[in-house]
């Protein structure tokens, strides 16, 4: 199936899966290693990909969350997220996808602005985070908020759904209280 | 001395011309000094032979003796290290009459030449000189940057007339690392042991990898990365990639876009621009680029000929 359903298998007992998207290889595994160096009472897995649509001829357990990792450095992994978005089903945006916006750090390295991923994010009515992958502590921290989130997104976290979690998220970061 | 020896001897003492005789017997070695200063080559070449193959019957020469002086005769090109020298330093010292030349012999029949600049009235400025790498077996010269760039055409000049060739062409191939510039362009940077079965160790690689891996990670698009490692090797092989430091385009190109046609796209003269890379190694960075995820496999044949063509600079106009 080339767009990807949130609800379109039956979740696993007791586990997560994340989804991972963006073109540089090297940065997704050590964010992965990191989330699963976190003590997490849910079976956690990560699932890597440079682009979407996925490989249709695989069996992959149900998608909990789909964070997008763009690289400030590149216009090129800014353009394939781009392509990417386009293969998700809308059903995913109700909470079940992130942005995460990389390379901020070195400004004279960045080729997209900073403005670029905040709209992109608004408009699909997403979480933007922002966190330098490639500076260890900075990113154990943010592979804590995505196990986090995703436990949410999994129904694993009792009295919390994506949407809560969304909307909680967006009164601090977006102000697309205007947009609805 | 056996007669067909002797034979084979007075056949190949005939082949060399007489103005190239003392110097083939010089570099042959058999006869002695003083035995060559002895003859008379003013001789009719007939009894010239004569009186050296009686020198060589004197000498017992063997076979081996006469296939060594055979080989050396062969040998049209044979180049002259002294006269090489010599040849260079009298042509730069003619044109200038202050200029100090060095010469060191290096590994590899490889000569070492330094000459510090002068004009007729100064003396060589010794804290700007040249330095240039001659391998002799090879057309080619690697010549440090000089500061003092009304100096090169001299010293091409030089060059080619003491090497005796015909042409000095400047190649658009720069470097920090000698002996990165020496490997392309003798081509020594490619060679690989042929294995058996060439086909597993892509397989084996990527299985080494699955193990030490957490079973919780599953890559998506592990045959597209598969196909970008392979195109990868394909294209830079599976050896480490000699140093460059940077690669320069020139570009003298009219604006091409998708989009819809602005101002840039309007224009008639095309664009002049300067697009320069630059890397501590700059072929392992550019081999790097799509395992990275950075751009697109295969990568565009403008960074991949560097090699091929032994050029790092361009200059790129629309045909």
């Amino acid at each position: 199936m080339a767009v990807l359903r949130p609800q379109d298998q039956l979740p696993g007992l007791n586990t997560a899966t994340i989804l991972l998207v963006g073109t540089e290889d090297a940065l997704l595994q050590q964010l992965a290693d990191s989330m699963l160096k976190e003590d997490c009472a849910s079976d956690l897995k990560v699932h890597l990909a440079q682009s979407l649509p996925l490989p249709s001829n695989v069996t992959r357990p149900r998608i909990d969350l789909i964070v997008f990792v763009v690289n400030l450095h590149s216009k090129y992994s800014l353009q394939n997220v781009e392509e990417s978005l386009r293969h998700v089903d809308a059903a995913f945006f109700l909470g079940k996808v992130g942005f995460l916006a990389t390379g901020a750090g070195r400004d004279s390295h960045c080729s997209v602005h900073r403005n670029t991923v905040l709209r992109l994010a608004q408009a699909y009515r997403s979480p933007l985070l922002f966190c330098d992958l490639e500076v260890d502590s900075f990113r154990v921290s943010m592979a804590q908020r995505l196990v986090r989130m995703l436990q949410v997104c999994a129904g694993h976290v009792p009295g919390v759904s994506a949407l809560n979690l969304l909307s909680l998220m967006g009164s601090s970061e977006n102000p697309s209280a205007e947009g609805l | 001395m056996d007669e067909t020896v002797a034979e084979f001897v007075k056949r190949t003492i005939l082949k060399i011309p007489v103005a190239e005789m003392m110097t083939i017997l010089q570099a042959w070695g058999f006869l002695s000094e003083n035995q060559l200063q002895d003859i008379n080559f003013r001789k009719r070449k007939e009894s010239l032979v004569h009186d050296l193959v009686l020198l060589c019957e004197e000498k017992r020469a063997r076979v081996s003796d006469a296939a060594l002086l055979d080989i050396i005769c062969g040998d049209i090109d044979l180049f002259d290290m002294k006269q090489f020298k010599s040849s260079f330093k009298k042509i730069l010292q003619r044109a200038l009459k202050n200029v100090s030349v060095t010469f060191r012999d290096a590994e590899e029949n490889a000569v070492w030449i330094r000459i510090a600049w002068g004009t007729q009235y100064r003396k060589p400025n010794q804290y700007k000189p040249t330095y240039v790498v001659y391998y002799p077996q090879t057309p080619y010269a690697f010549i440090s940057s000089s500061q003092l760039r009304s100096s090169i055409p001299l010293l091409g000049q030089a060059l080619t007339i003491a090497s005796k060739h015909h042409r000095i062409v400047k190649m658009d191939f720069r470097s920090r690392y000698l002996d990165s510039l020496k490997a392309i362009v003798f081509e020594q940077y490619n060679q690989t042991f042929e294995t058996h079965n060439a086909t597993t160790p892509l397989q084996e690689r990527s299985l080494g990898l699955d193990i030490n891996m957490d079973s919780r990670i599953i890559h998506e698009n592990r045959i597209e990365k598969d196909r970008v490692q392979k195109i990868t090797e394909e294209v830079f092989g599976d050896y480490p990639q000699p140093r460059l430091e940077f690669a320069q385009y020139k570009l003298e190109t009219k604006f091409k876009s998708d989009l819809n046609r602005g101002i840039l796209a309007e224009r008639n003269e095309p664009l002049r621009c300067l697009v320069k890379f630059s890397s501590p190694n700059l072929l392992e960075a550019l081999k790097s680029l799509a395992p990275a995820g950075i751009a697109d496999a295969p990568l565009s044949p403008l960074l991949t000929c560097i090699p091929k063509k032994r050029m790092n600079y361009f200059k790129i106009k629309d045909k």
